[in-house]
């Protein structure tokens, strides 16, 4: 039995090793290449990605492309035998490479402990790339061939110019052509001949890639006694310039707005509670991270679904932290109406109580809360404009909110109430309106609203028992600069300083533009106490 | 159920301050001044763990001089003042030997003038800005000269980086860093045109301008790279939104001095794949000693996901390297056990040994690695041991200061080679 086992093991050894041993004496082969890879240092390697990629094999691209993705491993006993690790779910396995041209095999029961892999870093990947791109810019579809000459925009060589230049008339593609004479025409810039180079500054002008903008200027400097061209290579530049100059300008817009809507999701609820209700709550903080912690624990519950775990997030945190909201006002806030620094003392209370509550439930360390990968990346419009989706996405949602909540306080029967019950208090209790029940109702209404931006900022920043605090000094500058009481004033209270600490920053540099920004508020409510919006008639009062 | 295991709970307390009276005489002290709750609580919490961890060791190996060490944990809660309060309590009325603690600069500071008046000994284990040698303090943390610069050559001379944005926290870790950088950039042929510097406060979250800037600056056809001192739970955001608006690291390498193995775990860094960091000690060094504090670590923290990192080893080399020199003094007196420690080699994690200087900082290998998709980082460059400079040589004012505390001749932290005196400054 012993001895049948013996052989058996014997004979797969043979079967495995044996063809491995045959072909390893030929060097044009992708095993005897890789092998040679795996013993070299990271500046050779970078070196011999293009003797591996010159390999003409069908799996020569798979193996580029997996060591591009850190994928390969071989054996820690035998360097000559290599792995492909794949993942499937949570598991990692192994597949072997078979035969000299390395095709992959069935996965293998193999310990990982006894494979080491074969590693690379930025430089040798950055040369991976390259390689990866002349590859599929011979046999790969159009849309591989223009993300390989992407990829090669700017960094060719002259070897590598007369290759694409002899590939060129082949592309049957208008798109393909295009950016086949983008590519070709960056490279002759540095051309000896000045007509040369001048003909190649035609397809260039008003080119926004910063590639085609760092060759020109490279240009400008290393032929700067060609007058005619500088004058003309400037003129290019200076055609860009003023594109990129309109989009930048475009881009700054958009992060001030896109900070404006997370100033104003953090006021909004304010504006409910202390515009409309005239509570300083100063445990409005919290409530943003009690919906940032509700956040969490949904996507605790549903780890399978992490792309909708949001959409339930945003309910359920309205619900948590509206119900803690109508707990505070029955608990503490009816019994202090009317003083407005014992209830400032007494919601800063609450809000020490409920981080010491999270630190104790969650632990004083910061929770990671997913970003569904709807969420992540940008859209890129042109080469220098591309917008963040996160932030896309949270602009919408705080506009949306904004407008649910003027609808509400204008057109439905519980925003009369509101309105009523913050413009006189005894008269609508005179006419029958239940102002305790509104007061509680308002309160957790401007909760529910916080802990929904709590949904929305967990995307953005920590998730930490802390978390609140940072939003609360700019919630009430929002609410006060906008005008107390007035949602619209909120709303551009909220735009209004996000642009202007967006375009102070690039200026001042990130604390000094929130210095200033503070500083203009504090002379601005000295000219006005009543903020940009001021209420008006009997409401004032 | 719960009653028991109060109960029990007490009893043993009870036992503990039974023993503790008991063989009072016969332990030595070990203070340990790592905040455990407040801002900092996530870092320094694992280096108090660290502590208790290799005093259980060393007790398991018989102690020392013959007697058990005894840890005396006290809580400085992230605040800075009370720092120096828990020093003067651990020092006059718990009496401790030692005390291995702090992370902050400015936590340090603020203990410094205690300690002295005290004479205490402290081992302070995390990279620092330099500029400063007590009398009374042992730094195992990096140097500038064993992080930051090392950092930078290796970006020049293998990614030929020839633009640089330093972006740091506004404090005085990152600015002293950041000044002794730009320095020596501007030493090594940098134009002042390329290189940005950009402060952002504690806890920064809106990262959006300042990496579309980075992105802009990086576009201008020069290899650029981010030399990253942001601390603290601001990474997190910074890495994002890097993530976000697609800053590979082929492009723009971001290299960080406050991003390691614990400020990665639990955080998903595939798009962060090949940014940098430079430590001292990563936890995918390949030593025995290394393998052997890694499946130590986890047994005593019980939780097989628990990472190691460059502090916890500063704090190992400093509790070993503190051990040794107890039992060469025959004595924990403090200046016995200073005496002793000059000169004294202890195995560090990496493979090789770390040595400590008289200028109270120790030799160690810089390591440069890459984040990899699993959290950890792939070493791609180490050196061999540096030794570490209290005073950097890239600013003229500190290039002419050195520290010696064994020469009888200086004997100061701040001895002036021109006018052969020391200083005088005290912290």
């Amino acid at each position: 039995m012993k001895n049948l086992i013996a052989g058996i093991v014997g004979v797969w050894l043979v079967a495995l090793c044996g063809p491995v041993t045959a072909e390893a004496a030929d060097n044009g082969s992708l095993r005897a290449q890789l092998q040679h890879f795996s013993g070299l240092n990271y500046r050779q390697k970078k070196a011999a990605v293009e003797g591996l990629a010159t390999i003409e094999s069908e799996s020569t691209l798979p193996l580029l492309q997996a060591l591009l993705g850190g994928e390969i491993y071989f054996s820690k006993t035998d360097n000559s035998q290599f792995y492909q690790r794949r993942e499937s779910g949570a598991e990692v396995q192994f597949s072997p490479l078979l035969g000299d041209q390395l095709s992959p095999g069935p996965t293998a029961a193999i310990k990982p402990s006894s494979l080491r892999k074969l590693r690379v870093n930025n430089a040798v990947r950055k040369a991976l790339r390259q390689a990866i791109a002349a590859v599929q810019l011979r046999v790969g579809s159009e849309a591989e061939r223009l993300a390989a000459l992407e990829t090669m925009l700017g960094k060719l060589d002259d070897e590598a110019y007369l290759r694409l230049q002899q590939l060129q008339p082949q592309q049957s593609s208008a798109a393909v052509q295009d950016q086949f004479q983008l590519v070709l025409a960056v490279h002759q810039l540095g051309a000896a001949d000045s007509a040369q180079r001048l003909a190649a500054l035609g397809p260039l002008a008003g080119r926004l890639e910063p590639q085609v903008r760092a060759a020109i200027q490279q240009a400008i400097e290393a032929f700067a006694d060609d007058r005619a061209f500088v004058a003309e290579a400037s003129a290019a530049l200076a055609k860009t310039e003023q594109r990129i100059g309109f989009y930048r300008f475009v881009e700054t817009l958009f992060f001030g707005l896109s900070l404006g809507s997370v100033f104003l999701l953090a006021a909004i609820g304010l504006a409910i509670t202390f515009g409309v209700m005239g509570v300083i709550n100063m445990a409005h903080g919290e409530m943003i991270m009690l919906g940032a912690y509700t956040t969490y624990v949904v996507q605790l519950l549903m780890p399978a679904h992490l792309q909708y775990s949001l959409l339930v997030a945003v309910p359920a945190a309205f619900l948590v932290s509206g119900l803690f909201g109508v707990l505070i006002e029955r608990g503490v806030i009816q019994f202090l109406h009317g003083r407005p620094l014992e209830t400032l003392l007494a919601t800063f209370g609450i809000s020490l109580i409920l981080q010491q509550l999270v630190r104790s439930v969650f632990s004083p360390l910061n929770r990671q809360v997913a970003s569904p990968s709807w969420m992540s990346g940008a859209v890129e419009l042109n080469p220098v404009l591309s917008l963040t989706l996160n932030r896309l996405y949270i602009l919408a949602f705080s506009l949306l909110v904004f407008m649910l909540l003027v609808y509400l306080f204008k057109r439905t029967n519980l925003g009369l109430n509101v309105r009523a019950v913050s413009q006189n208090r005894a008269m609508a209790k005179a006419m029958g309106v239940k102002t305790g029940w509104v007061d509680a109702l308002t309160f957790g209404l401007g909760s529910g609203v916080a802990g929904v931006a709590g949904v929305a900022l967990s995307q953005l920043t920590n998730v930490g028992p802390n978390l609140g605090q940072s939003y609360i000094i700019d919630s009430f500058m929002v609410v006060v600069f906008g005008g107390v009481g007035n949602l619209i004033g909120t709303l551009v209270g909220a735009f209004s300083l996000g642009v202007a600490n967006k375009f102070l920053e690039p200026l001042t540099g990130a604390v000094m533009a929130n210095i200033l920004v503070l500083v203009f508020i504090i002379l601005f409510i000295q000219k006005r106490p009543q903020g940009l919006f001021p209420q008006r008639g009997r409401a004032a009062e | 159920m719960y009653g028991k295991k109060t109960l029990s709970a007490g009893l043993a307390a009870l036992a503990l301050a039974y023993t503790t009276v008991s063989v009072a005489e016969d332990t030595i002290k070990v203070g340990v001044l790592h905040s455990l709750s407040g801002t900092m609580a996530i870092s320094e919490t694992t280096l108090k763990d660290t502590v208790l961890m290799m005093i259980e060791a060393q007790n398991a190996k018989g102690g020392l001089l013959g007697k058990k060490l005894e840890a005396v944990v006290v809580d400085p809660a992230s605040n800075w003042p009370l720092f120096a309060e828990k020093t003067r309590e651990l020092l006059t009325k718990e009496e401790v030997d030692v005390i291995f603690g702090c992370w902050t600069s400015v936590s340090r500071k603020s203990v410094l003038p205690v300690i002295e008046e005290l004479n205490g000994l402290m081992f302070y284990p995390v990279q620092y800005e330099g500029e400063e040698s007590s009398k009374n303090v042992f730094y195992t943390g990096a140097a500038p000269n064993q992080q930051a610069i090392p950092a930078v050559d290796y970006l020049m001379q293998e990614a030929e980086i020839k633009r640089w944005v330093l972006a740091g926290t506004d404090y005085v870790y990152p600015r002293t860093t950041n000044k002794i950088l730009e320095a020596y950039l501007k030493s090594k042929g940098v134009k002042a045109e390329d290189i940005m510097i950009s402060y952002t406060p504690f806890g920064h979250s809106d990262w959006q301008g300042i990496v579309s800037s980075i992105k802009k600056f990086g576009s201008a056809g020069k290899a650029t790279a981010v030399v990253s001192t942001v601390n603290g739970d601001a990474n997190v955001p910074f890495y994002k939104e890097l993530g976000n608006q697609g800053i590979s690291a082929e492009d723009i390498p971001v290299v960080a001095f406050s991003v390691g193995e614990e400020e990665l775990s639990g955080f998903d860094t595939k798009p962060l794949l090949g940014h940098l960091a430079a430590w001292n000690y990563f936890q995918s060094a390949e030593s025995e000693a290394n393998s052997e504090f890694i499946s130590q670590w986890k047994a005593y923290i019980k939780d097989d996901k628990r990472v190691t990192n460059d502090p916890m080893e500063a704090t190992y080399i400093g509790f070993n390297a503190w051990a040794k020199a107890v039992t060469k003094a025959g004595s924990t007196e403090v200046d016995a056990v200073r005496s002793s420690l000059y000169g004294i080699k202890v195995p560090n994690l990496t493979g090789g040994y770390a040595e400590v200087l008289p200028n109270h900082h120790i030799s160690k290998p810089v390591l440069i690695g890459e984040i990899q998709a699993d959290g950890q980082f792939e070493i791609v460059s180490q050196t061999p041991e540096v030794a570490g400079d209290a005073w950097t040589d890239h600013l003229a004012e500190s290039a002419k200061i050195i520290s010696n505390w064994q020469d009888p001749a200086i004997n100061c932290g701040n001895y002036n080679k021109e006018t052969k005196k020391c200083s005088g400054q005290k912290y």
